[in-house]
């Protein structure tokens, strides 16, 4: 199992990947609305990218409110 | 007429299989002008259906199968009016919409939904309506109209219920939490999950397949395993207009519209 630090450089690659933005312009802590230039619905398709890689089921109140990186990978951390 | 180019939604008849292509931007949300499409298809469907033996439903949006409802016209439409007409106006669209899903529900032809990304709320609910969901990996299913006050009232909860255990349907209905085409698959509700980009392919390989067998045993078939729910769809529409009536589904619908969050679509 990943530890936390590994689980938030794995959303950052999926990230980068999936909205074609540079990894280096990532960080753990950006708002990532608006460094990926994403809304609601494009949230959702990260979401269940990230489900898919991690094998997880991730309820999508767990991330009302979580806009950074960091928080996420705690959210994800806690289901593995 | 076997190729009809509508607004929103288009359909054309080929080899015996009728494919219905949803395309109204941003993401096919089923208003006024896709409920006379589909309208259009479903009387157009008993002629079409003496030539076919499957119909297949996908959308050409990146976006996804559909986000649901027009919320935005819904609200815009019952501002422009008295409370008693907007509540009469959304029954008899509702009321028509419901013609609409039991005209494909109960088509002697075999029906496959191709969902990809978005598939929420009415464009779920149009998905339920079919015998069969062939999602690729990035489809994402919800109900998430508890959060507006209302309940699914283009025959959902019926149609859910008919197909999956009681204690799912209650989840999905009152956490409104989205879930993915493997969750959907886990309960029984989708029945093929394939790559991203290959759901249509896939549901034409299957349309082949089912022109294999005699077409008047496979509706039989389908009539005898998928009774339509008349009495609860009926139901559905008395609460939907018993909830739609208060002052709190108003305020949902003007803050959803209203919304410049970037996140009103998450519940």
């Amino acid at each position: 199992m990943p530890d936390q630090r590994e689980t938030l450089e794995e959303i950052l690659d999926l990230a980068a990947t999936q909205f074609k933005v540079s990894r280096s312009n990532l960080s753990p802590d950006d708002d990532f609305f608006k460094t990926l230039r994403i809304d609601s619905l494009q949230a959702l398709s990260l979401l269940t990218r990230l489900e898919q890689h991690f094998n997880i089921e991730l309820p999508d109140y767990e991330m009302q409110g979580v806009s950074d990186f960091r928080t996420l990978a705690e959210r994800i951390q806690a289901r593995l | 007429m076997t190729n009809v180019v509508g607004q929103a939604i288009s359909w054309d008849l080929n080899e015996g299989v009728i494919e219905v292509a949803l395309h109204r931007s941003p993401c096919n949300e089923i208003g006024s002008e896709s409920l006379e499409d589909l309208e259009q298809l479903a009387a157009a469907l008993p002629t079409l259906e003496e030539h076919a033996h499957a119909l297949i439903i996908y959308s050409k949006l990146d976006c996804g199968f559909c986000a649901g409802a027009d919320l935005r016209e819904l609200y815009s439409r019952s501002q422009q009016m008295a409370k008693a007409d907007a509540a009469s106006g959304v029954r008899a669209f509702l009321e028509r919409i419901h013609h609409v899903m039991n005209t494909i529900d109960a088509s002697p032809l075999t029906t496959i939904a191709v969902v990809h990304g978005i598939c929420f709320g009415g464009g779920f609910e149009l998905t339920l309506a079919c015998d069969l969901i062939i999602a690729d990996k990035t489809a994402r299913f919800c109900f998430p109209e508890l959060r507006l006050g209302l309940i699914p009232g283009f025959g959902g909860i019926p149609r859910l219920k008919r197909d999956l255990g009681n204690a799912v349907v209650r989840d999905l209905l009152l956490t409104g939490r989205s879930f993915n085409a493997t969750k959907a698959q886990q309960i029984g509700l989708v029945s093929q999950v394939v790559a991203d980009g290959q759901a249509l392919r896939v549901a034409r390989a299957t349309a082949a397949q089912l022109a294999k067998f005699d077409r008047n045993t496979s509706a039989a078939a389908k009539k005898f395993i998928k009774p339509i729910p008349y009495d609860e769809l009926s139901r559905e529409i008395d609460i939907f207009c018993e909830l739609f009536e208060r002052p709190a589904v108003e305020a949902g619908l003007k803050k959803f519209v209203e919304s410049t969050d970037a996140q009103p679509y998450l519940p």
